[in-house]
């Protein structure tokens, strides 16, 4: 049994201009104990996907099971399966740290969890802020408080919304160790969205792309870096490219990254710069990365990935 | 520690933690009232015969205070966790519409006594009115806040802002708790306002509740018992149903 299946889910929003369609039709299941996923650009419905499997949003059509609970229906013990991180960084003024994570054990009827909750608080590096007002912490800090708090009933699916948004190198290091950790330590199920994909390239086992709420890839992460253009070259110049060279470059200020399989291409395009008069700089060849394959299928129009496609 | 009692403790310890704002200052308004409005009218207006104007004013403040702090608990926190976007820590539990019910009611019932008790042991010292039927005092305080903590968390739910809260408390709230007779005996008012004020749920609640102290009443107790319960019982029907339905929180 898939740890989470989505079965169809749509989610129309009606507005002043129409219905909005921030998901069609997506249909995907998370093994038990995957690192899985989530990407895509701004407002293509990874938030609104999450929303759904945490019953914080009903999907209009479609239905959505934690280890074969269904969210609506029996969404009592799929909401003891799962612990969301939210994305926003929310917390209640009135309490401390410590207090928080009690209220929050408490209302999964755990009544005495402080073994946990000193576990929790250390391994987060929250130790000696645990009886800190939730008002004095920094943003970092109110992350970390957010992300022990999804974890009190211990949670077998892991929900992380953004997390490292706006977070510090070294905390997301002692993130993603943790994470990584429950992952392997206690075969927790992460589900995790992200805006970066060297994060995702380096912990998901799986990734599934969305576009315009339809599911425009769903592969393992090393099949997906393989569909690729396996190099690129990569140069910087101030001169304006040949439109033959432009339409398939991704430009980044003076940079410039072009798909370059194999010798043959990469002479090819020297050559082509040569005519055209562009004097490239710092050239290098380097192998393509997830970003590159994300741009790619994000660029083109979506294909959906239809559910008999859609394999663990 | 079932999870609405972790919820309901939890709302309690929210008041209490700011009880100089939730407890004391709404005691030291009703203790201003009872000595403006006792000192202009003492003498001069005698609703019940033995009983002083001070005496009369004293439970109908106790009771008003009992129900603004009851609505004043569920609704603002309801809208605060709302605005402030933390009420998801709630939307993610396996807690059931009927635990965020009580939960939500029964922190606002025990803040409408805590007040309550405050007002009536800050003002015994102006004036001691006889505590005839102290269990129908019970009955309506506990009714009362109870129907009120409830109407609080509709207007939590409803409210997207701040000032939407302030309105409903201000237009519709404080108006009915005004003129429900906390100041006045209704018999004092012309027959048309008398009828009016028969139409205004509050009254029942003031006048039942008065009725504890004195053993006399502008209406009959039992009446008021009824007619309270039967809106306790209709707006929980609508906050559970808003609350199951998941009315402006879960889209």
């Amino acid at each position: 049994m898939p740890a989470v299946s989505f079965q169809h889910v749509c989610k129309i929003f009606p507005t002043k201009r129409g219905d909005l369609h921030a998901l069609r039709e997506v249909s995907l299941d998370i093994e038990a104990g995957e690192f899985f996923g989530l990407l895509g650009p701004n407002g293509a419905g990874k938030t609104t996907l999450i929303s759904i499997l945490a019953g914080l949003t009903r999907a209009t059509s479609g239905e959505v099971l934690v280890h074969g609970k269904n969210v609506q229906s029996d969404y009592q013990a799929a909401r003891r399966l799962l612990g969301v991180v939210p994305q926003e960084l929310v917390f209640d003024p009135f309490f401390n740290v410590r207090e928080a994570l009690r209220f929050q054990s408490g209302y999964f009827g755990i009544r005495h969890n402080d073994g946990w909750i000193n576990e929790l608080l250390e391994g987060l590096g929250l130790a000696d802020k645990a009886s800190a007002n939730m008002r004095q912490l920094s943003g970092g800090m109110k992350r970390r408080v957010l992300i022990a708090q999804a974890l009190v009933h211990k949670p077998s699916v892991i929900v992380l919304d953004e997390p490292t948004a706006g977070v510090d190198v070294e905390l997301r290091q002692t993130l993603w160790q943790f994470i990584s950790d429950l992952n392997k330590r206690l075969g927790s199920t992460v589900l995790l969205t992200t805006h970066y994909l060297e994060e995702a390239e380096a912990l998901c086992g799986r990734i599934a792309m969305l576009k315009q709420g339809q599911v425009v890839a769903l592969d393992k992460t090393s099949a997906l870096l393989a569909r690729a253009a396996s190099n690129v070259l990569r140069f910087k110049t101030d001169a304006q490219l040949p439109s033959d060279l432009a339409v398939q470059a991704r430009v980044t200020g003076r940079v410039v990254q072009l798909p370059a399989n194999d010798a043959l291409a990469v002479e090819r395009i020297l050559a082509r710069l040569r005519e055209s008069g562009v004097a490239p700089e710092d050239i290098e060849i380097r192998k393509a990365d997830l970003e590159d394959v994300f741009l790619d299928l994000t660029s083109a129009t979506p294909r959906p990935v239809k559910p008999a496609e859609v394999s663990a | 520690m079932t999870g609405w009692q972790a919820l309901f403790y939890k709302e309690i310890l929210r008041f209490w933690k700011v009880g100089f704002q939730t407890v004391a200052a709404p005691v030291v308004t009703a203790i201003l009232y009872l000595m403006i409005f006792g000192h202009v009218l003492e003498g001069r207006v005698q609703v019940y015969e033995s009983v002083s104007y001070t005496a009369f004013l004293l439970p109908g403040l106790v009771m008003m205070s009992v129900l603004q702090n009851a609505f004043a608990n569920s609704s603002s926190s309801m809208v605060q966790s709302k605005v402030m976007g933390n009420l998801v820590f709630l939307m993610l539990t396996p807690l059931s519409h009927r635990a965020w019910f009580v939960a939500y009611v029964g922190s606002s019932v025990v803040r409408g006594l805590a007040v309550g008790s405050g007002v009536l042991l800050a003002t015994w010292w102006f004036a001691q009115p006889s505590l005839v039927a102290p269990l129908w005092v019970l009955i309506f305080a506990i009714l009362g806040a109870a129907l009120l903590g409830a109407l609080g968390l509709i207007a939590g739910l409803w409210a997207e802002k701040f000032d939407q809260m302030a309105a409903f408390q201000n237009f519709i709230i404080m108006p009915m708790t005004f003129l429900s007779g906390v100041f006045y005996s209704i018999h004092s008012l012309p027959e048309v306002w008398q009828k009016v004020s028969h139409l205004n749920p509050f009254f029942y609640m003031i006048d039942g509740f008065r009725y504890g102290f004195f053993g006399v009443s502008d209406t009959s107790p039992w009446l008021s018992l009824a007619l309270v319960a039967s809106a306790l019982a209709v707006v929980s029907a609508v906050a559970l149903h808003l609350l199951r339905t998941g009315y402006k929180i879960r889209q």
